[in-house]
């Protein structure tokens, strides 16, 4: 059974050597020339409050983060109902809409109760 | 899949999909606020829970499966549906005036446990593993974000906390079961798998350990010893309709899943498991009763008692077959109106910020407010199986089942913690006849709450007056979902 | 219309009870009274109409398990009919009378309502009474039992602010736990043995049991004899028999209406009616009947002496309700159970009236109950003095001897006394003429000391002193009826010849020349061949017909068994026997009368005289002091070293050995485990995972 699964550990070895191979590389031909500027996080060009290690993140970024998981899944979703819409008729046609309006409902909720506001 | 019977699976659903589109509105309604709210939405959802029962009794005319065999409505889970539109149609009468004395009146209390039932239905009809830990896992987070509804209370923060990991835990160790159970069988789908493991062995270490884990994931929304720590600490924690919500509606949920996996579809697991549980059911029974005995707070001792009424719960699934599964689901009946009844005194003793909750409170009832008193005293009575309340009933015939199964042991031991545990009830009943209070609680009665109490208080008497009656209709659940 | 009649009180008490607050205080008691009234109404029909025939009602399915199947039923046969009428219409009268005498009560403040309250207990006990009567089966018998028993404390302990009603409400719940025990293993051993607990079953096996052996106790019994006796010990506790007896005087702390209907009347009687029911089950226990005659006739007895003495208006009828009990026990004893419930009919009026009565003297005189305050009230309370004068005629046994012409307790008590004497209880018979002229005497005494003589006590409350209102007196109007004409009415149903009373209860008779043939059929039908069918073919026709019972068990409302012959043998008893009653009733007149009106100081110099003997009696011969040294000091200790150790063994912390130091052990064990962390949570979770996959991979797997 396990040899079912071999395309699946080639995939992860290849992940692990790319993404091994990427770092060592940039790290090979980068300049190293750091300054404070440089070494903060990224935050959205917003200004940084605490270290970031002292746990110290502004809630709403998982709120977004949340947020734009679901979409994210709905947009996976929509791909393959895409792909086959023909097939399924009006029938498929109406269910997607069906699961939009539920996610929409959710979205509609967090915007009006002001999830998507930056500054509270 | 063809259109008619897509059709139909949509229609065999109706009951849930009902309950979710009246989340969905009554979400959309509370984002307008205006005045007398709290009462609009509830009733919104008592009337979305009076039809999806109607739509159950309905489609409990004829059974079926749906949605490819994942999906079932029998008499089985009609009987259960049912106990989850009381108990959550009774939590949301309890509900408006302790949200109000909490000043914690919000929309989405309502739209949670809309979802929560919706997720409670999904699991007992649930064919199927994956579906019944969608709706388990549905059920579960809506209750974390009740159980914290309190924002401002600590307690209730802590509470929400340690419930949200814990059950991620225990939720992890259910998905890893099923997983191994996937790996064994290569299927999720109850029967298939039922037929798949007709062949192995169950002596195969993989199947216990899948077993094991599958289990737990269980026993844990039980509460039963030693995955019972969470409930003391949660259920005094949340607010008190859904300490109430939880006791009921999310046990009878999880004891639904037990009894359809282990009694039902997954019967020859039964030599891999009993021991184990007997022993499990033993201690919750000792746990639950012992520990009850030295609490203060009424929520607190309620939870020990709730995880020995648990055990109670085991000892009926381990005397199995159709007499077990009845008294199981006679018992989970009374006790859902019972306690629910109990916690709807507990909401008009509140007096905002958990106080109230000690159960000195209790002491006086009897004279400053009789017939609340009166109706405490009868739910304190059926849970502590006296009779003639329905409590004596639901634990009587959970006993007999066992003797007539030849397990007379565990039968002498449970009665003989049951008179143990006769004992804290009978405190809170001393306290509100015996003694005195100077400032005794003063309190009104609102209209809601007074439903809820006669509900129950007529529920807990009838069950106690028409045992036979009660049996018949789970007897005959039972044997529906026995197949 | 029997379901109905059934149900009428309960929908009564519970609309009362909880429905007073929004329909108000009078509407809910007048919902009370009008149920009553409307079931005592059914009654009566039920009475009249009834044939003989045994009858089962169904009234709904109630415990399935196994074997034992039980429905709520009701069975009627003229046993029930009898306890219907005498159970609905005196509660229906007290409950009207209660309007008068609970108003304005002084144990209240003004603005508390606590009459509701009371009628809802009352109808709420007449339910249950009526369930115990109805019942059709022994586990609904016991249910109504355990009812009456709890409606009984309610409204003893009614006052419950006077610490002496909460002790005596008390006293009567334990003490009745003493009876109910012997009663709820007569019930275990009869489901036991016959593996049924309805009626019919039971009966039928009733001569089956009377050859079983049955070991209980370590010693080997008669099962018949044994059942027996433990149902009559449930009958001694609810009907104040000797040795547990000492509940029903101080139950007269309750309110009158309240000793009127449960401690005279009705409940206090459920023991008499238990025994006539079980009646096919009894004459298969001969020497539990005989317990049940000596036990009866040492009450009735005991309580007379006692009732001599006492001071307090309704001590005197309490006890003289206890004694009037233990003449209902004799015959029953003898095998006369249509005397007991003649008797016991009978008595529920005259009894009932008295303490009305009393009431209506205790209302006029402010609530003082001592007669030595009372004296010459004749005059100012004409209505209630000729009402207690027709209740004293009744129980002292007024009559034309030789005739059945005489007030209700004439006929009955004779009734009675001659079934001890043809019973052959020698011992039964003496005690009760003796315990008759002290019935006389104490009753008269009661008469003369309240309605007669000068005014003693206070003299404003004399000068006070007010007949009741009207619907205190409508009771005492028909209840006088009942006292008079009772007897007279349903002698011959009762106590008339065997053809009489056979269709009366709708028990076969057949027809017999003489007694000594009669006892040939006993024999023939110890062989098994239907008795019925025999006495018919052996019927000879010489003469002068005698009947004679031929039921089976279970058929009709009582047994009699083949060799019971007392009925025709009391009517055959000498004359002097069928007088001495009405020699001592005459008796014990004269005296009271010599004592109390010619010469009034003498009861005084007599008292003093015979110091040590009137203590005994004064002091109920000592039973109270006597069970409180054997038994509730003994208890009280026990349970003082219990607490005491219990205590110290949770505070000490240690695990003692004892089973009170196994509770708070594990107690502290699982409250320990509970932290408050969520890593020991998680731990123990963990933890318990091993075990069970342990357990389950080596104890599940491996077989």
């Amino acid at each position: 059974m396990p040899i079912d699964f071999l395309p699946v550990f080639l995939m992860v070895a290849v992940v692990i050597a790319l993404s091994a191979f990427i770092l060592t590389l940039s790290r090979l031909i980068r300049p190293h020339n750091p300054y404070p500027e440089k070494n903060r996080p990224y935050e959205c060009g917003v200004d940084h409050v605490g270290e970031a290690s002292a746990g110290m993140f502004k809630v709403q970024y998982f709120v977004i983060a949340i947020l734009f998981v679901v979409f994210d899944v709905e947009t996976m979703f929509l791909f393959p109902w895409a792909v086959v819409l023909k097939d399924m008729g009006l029938f498929g046609y109406v269910e997607m809409f069906v699961f939009i309006v539920l996610l929409l409902v959710g979205f509609a909720y967090a915007w009006i109760k002001g999830a998507l506001e930056w500054v509270s | 899949m063809d259109l008619t019977q897509i059709t139909s699976s949509v229609l065999a659903s109706g009951p849930e999909i009902i309950i979710i589109l009246g989340a969905c509105v009554a979400l959309m309604l509370s984002l307008v606020p205006r005045p007398g709210q709290g009462a609009l939405l509830a009733g919104l959802s008592l009337v979305m829970i009076a039809l999806a029962a109607a739509m159950s009794l309905t489609l409990a005319q004829n059974p079926q499966t749906a949605y490819g065999g994942m999906f079932v409505n029998d008499g089985f889970s009609t009987f259960f549906k049912m106990l989850l539109y009381l108990g959550t149609a009774l939590t949301i009468l309890i509900s408006d005036r302790y949200l109000g004395t909490e000043d914690a009146a919000k929309g989405e209390y309502y739209v949670l446990l809309l979802f929560a039932l919706s997720g409670a239905m999904i699991m007992v009809s649930g064919k199927d593993l994956l579906i019944i830990y969608v709706g388990l896992e549905l059920q579960a987070l809506s209750i974390y974000v009740l159980v914290g509804f309190l924002t401002t209370n600590t307690r209730s923060n802590e509470a929400a906390l340690k419930y949200v990991i814990l059950g991620a835990f225990s939720s992890g160790l259910l998905l890893f079961g099923l997983s191994l159970l996937y790996g064994l069988t290569g299927t999720t789908q109850l029967e298939a798998m039922g037929e798949a493991l007709d062949s192995v062995e169950t002596s195969s270490p993989l199947l216990a350990l899948a077993t094991v884990f599958l289990i737990v994931g269980l026993l844990f929304k039980v509460g039963a010893v030693p995955f019972h720590m969470w409930v003391p600490d949660i259920y005094e924690g949340a607010p008190s309709p859904v300490t109430g919500f939880m006791s009921t509606v999310g046990k009878v949920a999880a004891v639904a899943v037990i009894l359809r996996l282990l009694i039902q579809d997954l019967a020859m697991l039964d030599p891999i498991w009993r021991g184990s549980v007997e022993a499990v059911a033993v201690l919750t029974l000792a746990a639950g009763s012992f520990a009850a005995l030295v609490q203060t707070n009424i929520k607190r001792m309620l939870a020990y008692s709730s995880i020995a009424h648990g055990g109670f719960l085991l000892l009926g699934l381990l005397a199995g077959g159709s007499e077990g599964l009845a008294s199981v689901m006679l018992y989970l009946l009374i006790f859902t109106v019972t306690n629910l009844g109990l916690f709807a005194v507990i909401v008009l003793l509140n007096r905002g910020a958990g106080q109230g909750e000690n159960i000195q409170d209790f002491s006086g009832l009897a004279k400053s407010q009789p017939g609340v008193a009166l109706m405490a005293l009868v739910f304190l009575l059926s849970l502590a199986g006296i009779p003639p309340t329905g409590g004596f009933f639901a634990k009587f015939y959970v006993l007999v089942a066992l003797v007539d199964a030849g397990f007379v042991l565990l039968a002498v031991f449970a009665v003989l913690l049951s008179a143990i545990a006769a004992w804290f009830y009978l405190r809170v009943i001393m306290l509100m006849y015996m003694e005195q209070n100077d400032q005794p609680a003063v309190f009104q009665v609102s209209p809601a709450i007074g439903w809820a109490l006669i509900v129950t208080f007529t529920g807990t008497v009838l069950t106690g007056v028409l045992p036979a009656w009660f049996l018949g209709v789970s007897k005959a659940a039972a044997t529906a979902g026995l197949g | 219309m029997e379901t109905i009649l059934l149900f009428a009180p309960l929908v009564g008490a519970i609309l009362c009870g909880f429905g007073y607050k929004y329909i108000g205080e009078k509407a809910a008691m007048w919902t009370a009274t009008g149920m009553l009234f409307l079931s005592a109404f059914l009654s009566w029909i039920s009475f009249v109409t009834f044939d003989g025939v045994t009858q089962h009602i169904e009234v709904l399915r109630w415990i399935e398990s196994g074997s034992l199947s039980t429905s709520w039923g009701i069975r009627l046969d003229r046993l029930t009919t009898i306890m219907l009428i005498v159970i609905t219409t005196v509660s229906s009268l007290v409950h009207l009378y209660s309007f008068g005498y609970m108003d304005k009560d002084p144990q209240w403040k003004e603005g508390e309502s606590y009459k509701p309250r009371f009628f809802a207990y009352l109808s709420f006990f007449t339910f249950a009474m009526l369930m115990l009567v109805t019942s059709d089966n022994l586990v609904q018998m016991f249910f109504g039992w355990e009812g009456v028993g709890v409606a009984s404390y309610l409204l003893i302990g009614f006052y419950y602010r006077k610490p002496t009603a909460n002790a005596a409400a008390i006293k009567a719940f334990v003490v009745n736990r003493v009876g109910d025990f012997g009663f709820a293993l007569g019930i275990f051993g009869l489901f036991f043995l016959t593996d049924s607990i309805n009626f019919n079953d039971v009966f039928a096996a009733a001569p089956k049991l009377a050859e079983t052996q049955l070991t209980f106790l370590w010693t080997e019994w008669n099962a018949a004899n044994l059942l027996a006796f433990l149902l009559f010990v449930g009958a001694m506790g609810k009907s104040a028999q000797l040795f547990l007896h000492t509940w029903l005087p101080d139950a007269m702390e309750g309110p009158t209406p309240v000793s009127a209907l449960i401690h005279a009347a009705t409940m206090v009687t459920a023991g008499v009616f238990l025994v006539c029911r079980m009646s096919p089950l009894m004459e298969f226990a001969p020497e539990a009947m005989a317990f049940v005659t000596v036990v009866g006739a040492s009450t009735a007895f005991f309580a007379a002496t006692v009732g001599l003495v006492q001071t307090d208006i309704k001590r005197v009828i309490a006890y003289s309700t206890c004694s009037q009990l233990g003449y209902m026990f004799v015959a029953a004893g003898v095998g006369m159970y249509s005397a007991a419930m003649f008797h016991l009919l009978t008595h529920a009026f005259f009894k009932a009236l008295l303490f009305l009565g009393a009431g209506s003297v205790i209302n006029a005189m402010h609530h003082e109950q001592e007669m030595t305050e009372y004296g010459g009230l004749r005059k100012k309370i004409p209505f209630t003095y000729w009402s207690m004068m027709i209740g004293t005629l009744a129980i002292t046994g007024v009559g034309i001897p030789l005739t059945h012409i005489g007030f209700a307790g004439f006929l009955s008590k004779d009734a009675i006394i001659e079934s001890a004497y043809a019973g052959g209880s020698g011992y039964g018979f003496w005690l009760l003429v003796v315990a008759a002229a002290m019935t006389s005497f104490y009753s008269w005494r009661l008469m003369f000391l309240t309605f007669f003589g000068k005014a003693r006590g206070d003299k404003h409350t004399h000068d006070h002193a007010h007949e009741s209102p009207i619907t205190m007196l409508i009771p005492l109007g028909v209840l006088s009826v009942g006292a008079v004409l009772a007897g007279m009415l349903w002698y011959g149903s009762f106590f008339g010849h065997a053809d009489q009373v056979g269709k009366f209860y709708g028990i076969p008779v057949a027809e017999a020349s003489a007694h000594g043939e009669t006892s040939d059929h006993g024999e023939d039908a110890g062989h098994g061949e239907p008795a019925a069918d025999d006495g018919h073919g052996e019927a000879t026709a010489e003469g002068e017909h005698h009947y004679v019972f031929a039921g089976k068990p279970g058929e009709g409302g009582l047994y009699f068994g083949k060799d019971n012959t007392v009925l025709d043998d009391a009517h055959a008893a000498p004359v002097w026997v069928k007088v001495s009653p009405f020699i001592a009733m005459l008796g014990g007149l004269l005296m009271a009368i010599w004592f109390y009106i010619i010469n009034p100081s003498l009861p005084g110099r007599l008292a003093t005289a015979q110091k040590p003997l009137y203590l005994f009696f004064k002091n109920k011969w000592y039973f109270d002091e006597l069970y409180n040294v054997i038994f509730v000091k003994p208890a009280l200790a026990i349970g003082r070293f219990l607490w005491k150790r219990g205590d110290g063994g949770t505070i000490d912390g240690f695990l003692n050995g004892v089973a009170m130091g196994v509770v708070p052990f594990f107690t502290r064990l699982a409250g320990r485990a509970q932290t408050g962390f969520i890593f020991t949570y998680a731990f123990w979770m963990v933890l318990g995972i091993a075990a069970l996959v342990t357990w389950m991979s080596i104890g599940g797997g491996a077989h």
